[in-house]
């Protein structure tokens, strides 16, 4: 009996054909994306999104065309540090003309992330709506012309690997850590994912610098994967640190 | 996912797709040879994760729509949505189902409605004038 790959006569539902269409409406609405660069870190509560919100609004001061990607679909705070209203259509424009888009603009305050299906057993099928919600957003949105799009990826590192199969290739990576030795061991494994998928390091910022949090995690993973240190964000910046972080970019 | 003729060895080809609104679907495949006729038959959570992938059995028979799947699938937190009137909106074409989820969304936030059920679907239909939606 022939196998799978042996049957290749065409078919009406065209299910690769309709895959590659996704591929390419994605790869034509980021043709005019000059720069994407994924803010991840394998930990949580490090401050990716309030890093990727200031870094983005920096690096608009500085004149450059910037769009922000909220890919924490669960916990999406993109919106309210970028003081978008909840209504607003995407692509939203934010504070310093800083455009975005999340699943916050979807959800009403307070309600979590669902969507309509089968209850029982929803994690056989989740993780693909979540993919699928990811690259509608990287597809769909009319962005224009970016100079840069930053993508505040959740903590772990399954997002990441949904963008890198979507995109086709590994974006670069800015990776967010905080000082501690578990924060370290945590973001190390996301960057040797990033490492692994083919993706470049463009830097670690370590961030809640010079208080309670005591580590050389930034130093430590910088040593590690040859990579530098871009800046350390104290727990009270100040717009001028932010520039100079754009400015490394 | 294809089909195959074992007596034929002829590839099967896609002839109908039902959706019967109860989150199943059914699809039947030909063979150009003997015309035989095979159904597939899916229950709900795989019918859910084909949709959830973006592609449709059959073919699209219209291009997607900005944000389809999102708008069309995620629950905003508005009333809650009865599984009979779930069931009829998946009944409604994808590409405009968001819309028409907003739509009675809308009507029952105003209203204070707390659980869209297929009456409130008819009443508002009926008030809104939006047959066949």
């Amino acid at each position: 009996m022939r196998t799978y790959h042996q049957l290749t006569d065409p078919d009406r539902s065209g299910l690769a054909d309709q895959i590659g269409a996704q591929r390419k409406r994605v790869a034509a609405r980021l043709a005019a994306v000059r720069r994407i660069v994924a803010v991840m870190s394998g930990k949580g509560g490090v401050g990716k999104s309030y890093v990727t919100a200031h870094l983005a609004r920096g690096l608009a001061r500085a004149g450059r065309s910037i769009g922000v990607l909220d890919a924490d679909f669960n916990g999406p705070t993109i919106p309210g540090l970028l003081q978008v209203p909840q209504t607003a259509q995407p692509p939203a424009i934010g504070l310093d003309g800083v455009k975005c888009i999340s699943m916050g603009h979807f959800l009403d305050d307070g309600a979590p992330l669902a969507f309509t299906g089968p209850v029982a057993e929803s994690f056989v099928w989740r993780g693909a709506m979540e993919a699928s919600a990811l690259r509608e957003f990287l597809s769909d949105v009319e962005w224009g012309e970016l100079d840069v799009l930053l993508l505040d990826l959740p903590p772990g590192i399954q997002r990441y690997i949904e963008l890198c199969d979507i995109l086709g290739n590994a974006p670069a990576v800015l990776t967010v850590t905080i000082p501690t030795p578990e924060s370290r061991n945590a973001v190390r494994r996301a960057m040797r994912a990033a490492v692994d998928r083919g993706s470049a390091l463009l830097g670690i910022v370590e961030n809640m610098v010079g208080a309670e949090l005591k580590g050389t995690a930034g130093d430590d993973l910088a040593a590690e994967f040859a990579t530098p240190v871009v800046a350390r964000i104290p727990w009270h910046p100040t717009p001028d640190t932010w520039n100079r972080l754009a400015s490394q970019l | 996912m294809k089909f195959l003729c074992v007596e034929c060895d002829k590839q099967m080809a896609f002839a109908e797709r039902e959706l019967p609104g109860d989150g199943t679907l059914a699809a039947t495949f030909k063979c150009p040879k003997c015309g035989r006729v095979v159904a597939m038959l899916t229950n709900p959570m795989e019918t859910q994760l084909v949709s959830s992938l973006g592609v449709e059995i059959g073919g699209r028979t219209v291009p997607s729509e900005p944000l389809e799947m999102v708008r069309a699938n995620v629950i905003t937190g508005g009333p809650a949505w009865s599984n009979d009137a779930q069931e009829r909106l998946s009944r409604v074409p994808s590409f405009v189902r968001g819309m028409v989820r907003k739509i009675y969304a809308d009507y029952a936030k105003e209203r204070g409605i707390t659980e869209i059920t297929p009456a409130i679907m008819d009443t508002a239909r009926a008030e809104l004038g939006l047959e066949g939606m």
